[in-house]
């Protein structure tokens, strides 16, 4: 098992390097966009990557309330964490896209709204996991979690049906894709995905060590041990 | 049922009378309700014709702030006294301290409400060109979607460092919908511009969504304090 | 093109937050393995 995950991560890296070379020189230019437009090859499967991991987050919250396993605990941490570095990928590049493109840095794009709503939820949680001095900090957790995921739905509609009275610019585009195009999305959405596969990995053995830790010291506090 | 009933109803009647008796807390939190009304005035000009436009987002913006204020004590009597301790102890079912607790803020905030919003009609020569009546179920609606998720917060952050700020950074991504509804509702029965039966009906769904997670999940939190 | 400027851009701030976030995976293990080094240490 140790040995997996190095060779994981140099796959990862080789995977990576591999994306990069197909989104800037193998994949064709976009007729109307150019070269700006290949941005989408990292905003969109960063994107995709973000809500797999918040959706694992939701799982593991719910097993945690219903289990009280401590290991779902870990996994719901780990996702929520991993999950907010790529979110804040999509909401980073996605203004950088639309600037050269659209002309403007924001819009109430539909995507893009939920995404940063999104990202303040699962800020919120994990300051909450950070400030929170109870010793049930992990229920508390979960229970947030829960109430985030109830209230995407709401946040989809209420922006879809704002936009259908306030019309705005669609950024990142809708329609049929250039199968082409489609072949490097999932490339680099392959790629991302082992990266996220990584990170919640280290993330994971970081947050055992860390418990360990914690439990090393309250055990020789309790022994009287001189620190 | 009625066990539920009735400890709801005293739980809430000793709230309102203490809160009564000792009406610093709830005189503060008008003073600053004016305050925010009148420092909004100041910074959006209520002449120009845009701030009649952003008049609904103004004023429910100043409603949030105050209900925030509100809300933010709303425990802390009960952490004073131990009181959340006997209540773990004893067999009352957790979700009717719950109701009476956000009924009570929903009262508070109402007051509060009732003070600035004819304030801002005043300050902002407001007029509902659609059809008024429908502020009410939208007031109502949205103050609930407010109070409910911040009752329900503030008993979360009870154990948290800066546990003031903490309920905000909780309550604000969580409430975008409902404030969203409340805005966009207002400002169209303000305009007379467009129906708000959209928005009303997506309050009403949120409200009740919120409304059953609380009450389903209050008595984890309450246990995990 | 100019807006080619802001491929790089998003390219180089993507890579620029993973590695910060690698950063800091790196930093708090060897934090967290020098802690347990020296409660082993004191405990022994």
């Amino acid at each position: 098992m140790k040995r997996a995950f190095p060779i994981l991560a140099v796959v990862t890296a080789i995977l990576l390097a591999y994306a990069f070379y197909e989104a800037i020189w193998v994949a064709p230019m976009e007729r109307t966009m150019g070269d700006v437009q290949r941005i989408f090859y990292y905003h969109v499967p960063s994107a995709w990557t973000a809500f797999l991991l918040f959706f694992v987050n939701l799982v593991a919250s719910v097993i945690y309330l219903v289990r009280r396993n401590p290991r779902a605990d870990a996994v719901a941490l780990v996702s929520a964490e991993v999950g907010v570095v790529f979110c804040t990928i999509v909401l980073v590049t996605g203004p950088i896209w639309a600037r050269p493109v659209w002309g403007i840095w924001w819009t109430w794009d539909i995507r893009l709204t939920t995404t940063l709503v999104l990202w303040l939820i699962y800020v919120s949680y994990l300051v909450l996991r950070r400030f929170s001095e109870s010793s049930q900090t992990p229920k508390l957790a979960a229970v947030l979690a829960i109430f985030g995921a109830l209230d995407v739905p709401l946040v989809y509609f209420s922006i879809w049906f704002f936009r259908t009275q306030h019309p705005q610019p669609v950024i990142g585009g809708g329609g049929s894709i250039d199968p082409r195009m489609l072949h490097v999305l999932l490339i680099n959405w392959l790629a991302f995905s082992c990266l996220a596969l990584v990170f919640s990995w280290a993330r994971y053995r970081l947050e055992l060590l860390q418990r360990e830790v914690e439990e090393a010291e309250s055990l020789q506090s309790l022994r009287g041990v001189p620190q | 049922m009625s066990l539920m009933r009735s400890i709801t109803w005293a739980t809430l009647a000793k709230d309102i009378r203490l809160e009564w008796r000792s009406k610093d807390a709830l005189n503060s939190m008008l003073f600053f309700s004016l305050l925010v009304v009148v420092i909004f005035s100041f910074s959006f000009d209520p002449n120009a014709e845009e701030s009649r436009e952003i008049a609904g987002g103004l004023i429910w913006v100043a409603f949030l702030f105050a209900a925030v204020v509100a809300l933010n004590q709303t425990w802390a009597r009960e952490l004073r006294n131990q009181v959340l301790d006997a209540y773990r102890v004893s067999p009352a079912p957790a979700t009717a301290l719950f109701v009476a607790k956000a009924l009570g803020n929903f009262i508070l905030v109402s007051v509060l409400e009732a003070l600035m919003a004819p304030l801002f009609m005043i300050f902002y020569n407001l007029r509902a060109l659609g059809a008024a009546w429908q502020l009410i179920p939208v007031a109502i609606l949205g103050t609930w979607a407010l109070v409910v998720n911040g009752t329900f917060f503030a008993a979360m952050s009870l154990r948290t460092r800066s546990r003031e700020i903490m309920l905000p950074l909780l309550l604000f991504p969580i409430s975008i919908p409902a404030v969203q509804s409340m805005v966009e509702a207002t400002r169209i029965i303000l305009s007379g511009d467009g129906a708000a039966r959209f928005w009303i009906v997506l309050l009403l769904t949120y409200d009740m969504v919120f409304t059953t997670a609380c009450l389903a999940l209050f008595e984890t939190v309450l246990q995990a304090e | 093109m100019n807006s080619t400027e802001f491929l790089y851009a998003a390219y180089i701030a993507t890579w620029l937050i993973h590695g910060l976030y690698i950063g800091m995976l790196v930093r708090r293990n060897s934090r967290l393995r020098q802690q347990m080094k020296d409660l082993n240490k004191s405990g022994k």
